[in-house]
């Protein structure tokens, strides 16, 4: 090997690290909007990005899942374009100009293993068992079995809408605490001592939703508001405009009525709208 | 007198029977989790999984995404750290004159090297993605990895310049080159085994992290724009182990998580055939 | 000209050398600056020997880390207890006792093993070993502090032996024949001989295997449970770094929660340049 080999190897190698800092590329940046938050709403946001995709192939979109407290913190600190939440917002988010818009209603599924006989329980008795009162499955008409309470990590939309529905808040006990709905579930389907919320759009065949106060979680419940555990999934951004025309695009097309078979096939229910848009789909 | 020696042949015998004992618990371990994971995920392998993009409309998955933010990661880190760790190692092994300053500086690479990956996946999020404005690209994840390796290279590339026979440097320099000349043309290529030895193993761990690009590269699985250096640059989304991370732990997909373990088994045994067959070259000069 | 582009190249090659430095000192200085101005807010009594993690209370948030820090030391103390012992052995018999071809495999094996993601190591916790410790130990849910020792002791393995072989391979083969001329047995000379003169390294192998244990932060959140209670063997732990790990994203910038992480990861940061201290320390005597 020649030395001058190495070193035309050398100045290539300055010369594309010299490109890639520099980043010249000459073309117009791409429409890309970067959506983070919510693990519940990762289905949804599966089904209505390939759907935005095909009509508007010229936009990208991203979605992450890193929780509804980190989305709406990367809203405001301007990491992402649009973040999710699986829950109303706080006072304290809307006065810092996070804005939400509903797209969809879910309901928080009370799962449990397949085998296990319990079916159904009141709100006082799920309270009871996630507050830690409750500690065997016989207490509910199960087996002899300890009870395996799965929650949410601090900061999900889906625990803080839980603890809220149950009045139950900043009082729970959970055996295990889980980053993300899909963890949960599949924690449940593992596991025939376990008990764990989720959203209704993530359930599978893998675990079995009870019934809550007598009402079955489904999506004709859910939309009706006959079951008690529910919660919208928001779209949220920084101030009243959304950030560019590419995520003023998705956020128009997941608020119009196109979205709804959509949202039916990913597990949601679309929410009840004003006249116009029912008419557009 | 035979009852000792009795006893100590006795003792021996124990003892490499615990030896043996161990290097099969260890063996046995390795192995059972490796063939399970395996057994999981050959099944769910396909060509289609590894050129594809998911699509959930259709019901398909593929994790071609993923390969490519790993490649590209891969590209930007090396680009960073390569120039900065074998720089710094040239430097420390002809250049510096002071002992304190070579002892802070390998210090500093062993006080590096230690550091857990999740600090920096806070560093790399709050001061490249945030203070700096990269947002979470894979250019923020890469750079941040580019410092996480950097002992790494630093440390290989080190040990290769100082494997490099003194008397190729005398030579050369006896014949009146200059000293910067005399290592691009002599001392460079003759440890530049040694220096691809390092970048194998920096490439094996940006395969391996998941802490830190889930905090500064992202979550994404789809397809990036790569039309552009532009778009590539401001891509963020996520490489095969963050992938794994996010069917295994977000949407409980083990099938597919298994299958994307399997491609990282894959991948991890091509990159260490690679650095002993590069290691033993680099032995032999 | 030549000599000032020799000058440049000495310059430049410096200022490379320089960054490992430069690097080292940013991150202290920027961890010590955000860290520890939170932990006089919070109280370093609290801060340290408070038992209660509660960061998103919105009336009385609480930021006492003794339950996560105590998960992390009893994590990595049990991951050294079992991995030392039985990596060493393995190590030994690698070096000694073993027939070179299955020397040879087993390297390539525990190599292979080091460069295996931690996210595969999680998943294959989270799937295997977590329900295996539920059924057998009749628990409510397998995820415990058990589960992340025996993982962590798993990752750990591979370093532990590489290190310690390298530490077997370095002792002066004249010892070994001047014991075995002087009548011990082979077994005798291993135990008594060969690892005596190999523990410095041996303890260098421990100390950064205790690092790594410390450190590792997917395969322990993915195995521990995450509840931040104080730590028993059975119940569900929260270590430091999967404690940052959760909470990074959802701490707003500049909030007391987010500068709290901050405050984990200088605690984290303290621990792991004490052990380089005492490395480098070992190294000198």
């Amino acid at each position: 090997m020649q030395p001058g080999y190495h070193m035309k190897k050398l100045v290539s190698y300055s010369v594309l690290i010299l490109f890639l800092l520099t980043g010249c590329g000459g073309e117009p940046p791409p429409r890309v909007v970067e959506l983070d938050g919510s693990t519940a709403m990762s289905g949804v946001m599966a089904v209505l990005r390939e759907a935005f995709q095909e009509r508007r192939p010229d936009i990208r979109l991203n979605c992450s899942g890193s929780g509804t407290g980190a989305g709406i913190e990367g809203v405001l600190s301007g990491q992402c374009g649009i973040g999710l939440a699986s829950r109303e917002l706080t006072g304290e988010e809307t006065a810092r100009g996070a804005v939400g818009h509903v797209i969809a209603l879910d309901g928080i599924a009370v799962i449990v293993h397949p085998d296990n006989p319990v079916r159904e329980l009141s709100t006082e008795a799920l309270a009871d068992v996630f507050t830690g009162r409750i500690t065997r499955w016989t207490e509910l008409g199960g087996e002899d079995r300890p009870i395996a309470a799965y929650g949410r990590e601090a900061g999900s939309g889906t625990r803080s809408a839980f603890e809220a529905g149950l009045g139950a808040a900043d009082r729970c006990v959970y055996t295990c605490e889980y980053c993300s709905t899909g963890d949960v579930v599949g924690n449940v389907a593992n596991n025939p001592n376990g008990i764990g919320y989720a959203s209704l759009s993530a359930l599978d065949g893998s675990v079995q939703a009870l019934r809550v106060a007598g009402t079955d979680c489904t999506l004709e419940t859910v939309r009706q508001g006959g079951y008690p555990l529910r919660r919208p999934f928001l779209l949220v951004t920084c101030g009243d405009a959304p950030p560019g025309e590419a995520a003023g695009a998705f956020l128009q097309f997941a608020e119009s009525a196109a979205a709804a078979p959509y949202l039916a096939l990913a597990g949601a229910a679309a929410p009840e709208r004003e006249g116009s848009d029912e008419t557009a789909g | 007198m035979i009852d000792r020696r009795f006893r100590r042949r006795a003792a021996g015998w124990g003892a490499k029977a615990l030896l043996w004992l161990c290097a099969a618990a260890v063996s046995v371990l390795l192995l059972a989790m490796m063939g399970y994971v395996c057994f999981r995920g050959l099944p769910g392998l396909s060509w289609q999984l590894l050129t594809e993009e998911e699509s959930v409309l259709r019901g398909t998955a593929g994790i071609l995404p993923g390969i490519v933010n790993t490649l590209l990661v891969i590209v930007l880190s090396l680009a960073a750290v390569l120039p900065l760790g074998v720089g710094a190692a040239v430097y420390l092994t002809e250049y510096a004159k002071s002992r304190a300053l070579v002892r802070a500086v390998e210090f500093a690479a062993g006080v590096l090297s230690g550091i857990p990956s999740i600090l920096y996946a806070m560093l790399g999020a709050l001061l490249l993605c945030g203070r700096l404005g990269l947002r979470r690209t894979l250019l923020a994840g890469a750079l941040t990895l580019a410092v996480m390796n950097l002992p790494a290279v630093l440390c290989a590339a080190q040990e290769s310049l100082r494997a490099a026979p003194s008397s190729f440097r005398e030579g050369a320099l006896g014949l009146g080159a200059g000293k910067w000349f005399m290592i691009r043309t002599v001392v460079l290529p003759a440890s530049l085994d040694g220096i691809v030895t390092g970048c194998i193993l920096a490439v094996g761990r940006v395969v391996g992290e998941t802490a830190v690009l889930m905090y500064t590269a992202g979550l994404s699985t789809a397809m990036q724009d790569f039309s552009s250096l532009r778009s590539a640059l401001r891509a963020s989304g996520a490489t095969l182990s963050t992938v794994l991370y996010v069917y295994a732990r977000e949407r409980a997909d083990f099938a597919a998580a298994f299958s994307v373990a399997t491609v990282l088994l894959f991948i991890t045994a091509v990159i260490n055939l690679a650095a002993s067959v590069m290691g033993r070259r680099s032995r032999r000069g | 000209m030549r000599r000032r582009g020799e000058r440049a190249a000495h310059c430049l090659l410096f200022l490379c050398a320089l960054a490992t430095v430069a690097l080292l000192l940013l991150i202290t200085a920027y961890l010590i600056a955000s860290g520890l101005p939170a932990i006089r807010e919070i109280g370093l009594k609290n801060f340290l020997l408070g038992t209660v993690w509660d960061s998103a209370s919105r009336e009385n948030p609480r930021f006492g880390i003794l339950p996560l820090l105590t998960a992390s030391v009893c994590g990595a103390a049990g991951a050294m207890a079992a991995g030392v012992p039985l990596g060493v052995l393995t190590a030994l018999f690698l070096t000694k006792a073993a027939p070179p071809g299955l020397a040879a495999a087993l390297r390539y094996l525990v190599r292979l093993m080091a460069g295996i993601p931690s996210v595969v190591c999680g998943l294959v916790g989270m799937t295997v070993l977590v329900p295996f410790l539920r059924e057998r130990l009749d628990l409510p849910a397998g995820d415990s502090l058990l589960a992340a020792v025996i993982v962590l002791t798993v990752m750990i393995l591979p370093t532990v032996t590489e290190l310690s072989e390298d530490a077997l391979a370095a002792t002066p083969p004249a010892c070994e024949e001047a014991s075995l001329a002087l009548g011990a047995t082979e077994t005798e000379t291993w135990f008594r001989v060969s690892l005596p003169a190999a523990r410095k390294g041996i303890a260098a192998a421990a100390v950064l295997g205790t690092g790594r244990a410390m450190g590792e932060t997917m395969a322990v959140l993915m195995v521990a449970g995450n509840v931040a209670g104080m730590p028993s063997p059975l119940r569900s732990v929260r270590f430091l770094t999967a404690g940052i790990a959760m909470e990074l994203g959802y701490a707003a910038a500049g909030s007391l929660r987010q500068r709290a992480l901050l405050s984990i990861a200088l605690v984290l940061f303290v621990l792991i340049l004490l052990m380089n201290i005492l490395l480098s320390w070992g190294k000198e005597r």
